[in-house]
């Protein structure tokens, strides 16, 4: 659990974060959200002290991180930003050993771990391990960003618009890996982004910040349904919300299931129980379809989505 | 192997020439056929050699030692308020042609090795220094800031991350640096240093064309032995250290 309490950071007369307080508990992923300066960045880098704090206190698990020896406590955060920061003289396998190492683990459990998260980004090891970051392309490169903050399994992730640089198809990618490594993994996590579609769709909570302050901290939904201010409801994109909204919520919650899963005709077309219901009105729309069967991941059809039961319940 | 193969050959010719120049006596009696000795024999070449190398090595050490610590200190958090100062000071101090600093060392430290030994650690320092700045200050700062939030004490960052980094800028400042002074210890003989400047002042004095060629040849052979010899190791470096070009 991170706790900011009554945080702020000045440079010279600016303010750059005014007072925020702000509670990320264990496990959930806090996307701080806003235009640049509005002071996300700075808050994320006063939780590993790369900035002091003007004052206030920050506290990681109920212990003032101020009176924490500055190695140990980055060493238990990962840390991934933007433009990768890999060191260019290393192959990948040691820009990820880089935490191992300086803990001192033992060279085989380096070796092993290195492959491990390789191979749980899906990078052949064999082909990558040896590689220098030059000869990634920037997706590459990112995935082996966000190995090097998990190699030592840190409590904590921080990561600075890590997806900032990337192109709009490989940032989906990398969100939706990052979506399925954080339902494995359960790291507690502040992301910063400009991006609200990204925020929407990785967060947990998000705090959207304007001006140094947090002018909301809430769920996704309650972002979108109950925004507290012109601020929010503009950033957010005021007739936008509808599809927004839908785009949160899996097929699985509007499906109507049948008795028995039975097992798809060969070709059958169809959605998957976690696609958004965005993704199964588009479809629909798409094929001019009334309804569209639902497949869970072995590719058993369990469900239809009528198309009368989206369009009244899908926000 | 390859690598090395540049600078052995120089050094090959060098030192045959430093051990066999009166094989080309007749060679340079063509140029000064009117005069008796054509071979400078004051000293031997190979003693002049060995001085002149040795003021430089010296001079060299000594300079890059001060200059890579001055250019480290001037890009920690506690020196970057000297580092617009510092920067300036070698830029200013490359605009002093090496004839002026030598000229300026006399009046204070008088004649002979001591005051050349100390133009030449000043001059040899800015190319140098200058390198660092631009090495250290040039790295991507994602890099450093990475290499700081995972965990890396600040010593960890400089000797793992930024010198390896910046390391062949800094060579090719030491490069340069060593290649001038080879040049500038030769004026050096203009104010009582034994170097391999001595025949070609000789030569000037008394009208020996000969001996100039021949103090000239063998400074020329030492320089393009050391810059192709700074050539090898910066290959070295950033074969070995440094990261390798991207595959297309």
């Amino acid at each position: 659990m991170i706790e900011l309490k009554n945080v702020t950071r000045r440079f010279g007369q600016t303010v750059a974060v005014d007072h925020i307080d702000l509670t990320v508990e264990t496990g959930e992923v806090c996307v701080l959200v806003g235009s640049s300066g509005c002071g996300k960045s700075t808050t994320l880098r006063m939780i590993n002290r790369l900035l002091p704090t003007s004052s206030g206190e920050i506290q990681v698990d109920g212990e003032d991180i101020a009176g924490m020896d500055l190695q140990r406590l980055r060493l238990n955060m990962g840390y991934a930003i933007q433009g990768t920061g890999l060191f260019p003289h290393w192959t990948v396998a040691r820009n990820i050993a880089l935490v191992p190492r300086l803990l001192k683990w033992p060279k085989a459990r380096i070796q092993a771990r290195v492959s491990e998260l390789l191979e749980m980004l899906d990078m052949d090891p064999a082909r990558f391990a040896g590689a220098y970051p030059q000869q990634l392309s920037g997706g590459q490169a990112q995935r082996v960003g966000v190995a090097r903050a998990l190699a030592a399994d840190p409590n904590i992730l921080l990561m600075d618009e890590p997806f900032g640089a990337l192109d709009a198809i490989t940032r989906e990618n990398l969100q939706l890996e990052m979506l399925r490594l954080q339902r494995q993994l359960k790291k507690t996590t502040v992301f910063v982004t400009h991006d609200i579609d990204e925020a929407l769709r990785l967060a947990t909570r998000i705090a959207v910040m304007d001006q140094g302050r947090i002018i909301q901290h809430d769920t996704p939904e309650n972002i979108l349904r109950r925004p507290a201010s012109d601020f929010v409801e503009n950033l957010v994109g005021r007739q936008d919300r509808g599809l927004k909204l839908m785009a949160l919520r899996p097929v699985r919650d509007l499906m109507t299931p049948h008795d028995k899963p039975h097992p798809a005709e060969p070709g059958a077309d169809g959605l998957k129980e976690d696609d958004s219901l965005r993704l199964a009105l588009s479809v629909m729309l798409w094929q001019d379809l009334q309804q569209v069967a639902v497949f869970d991941h072995l590719g058993n059809e369990t469900g239809v989505l009528l198309r009368q039961r989206l369009i009244e319940g899908g926000v | 192997m390859r690598t090395w193969r540049t600078p052995i050959l120089w050094l090959a010719v060098l030192l045959a020439l430093v051990l066999g120049m009166e094989a080309l006596e007749p060679l340079f009696r063509l140029i000064q056929p009117d005069t008796q000795g054509v071979i400078y024999r004051r000293e031997s070449f190979l003693f002049l050699l060995g001085n002149h190398v040795l003021l430089v090595l010296v001079s060299a050490t000594i300079g890059t030692l001060a200059a890579v610590a001055g250019g480290i200190f001037a890009t920690r958090p506690l020196g970057r308020d000297f580092l617009p100062l510092v920067s300036q000071i070698a830029s200013i101090g490359q605009t002093f042609p090496p004839v002026a600093v030598l000229a300026l060392a006399v009046p204070v430290l008088g004649f002979g090795e001591g005051p050349t030994l100390v133009a030449l650690v000043l001059y040899g320092l800015l190319p140098v220094l200058r390198n660092t700045l631009a090495g250290l200050d040039g790295l991507d700062p994602a890099v450093t800031e990475a290499a700081r939030g995972m965990g890396m004490s600040a010593r960890q960052v400089l000797f793992q991350v930024e010198i390896p980094l910046a390391g062949r800028v800094i060579l090719a400042g030491i490069r340069t640096s060593v290649t001038i002074n080879i040049a500038t210890a030769a004026i050096g003989s203009t104010i009582g240093a034994r170097t391999l400047g001595d025949p070609v002042i000789a030569g000037l004095v008394n009208g020996n064309t000969a001996y100039v060629l021949q103090g000239a040849l063998l400074i020329g052979l030492l320089a393009l032995m050391t810059d192709s010899l700074f050539e090898a190791l910066e290959n070295v470096w950033a074969r070995r250290v440094a990261s390798p070009q991207p595959v297309a």
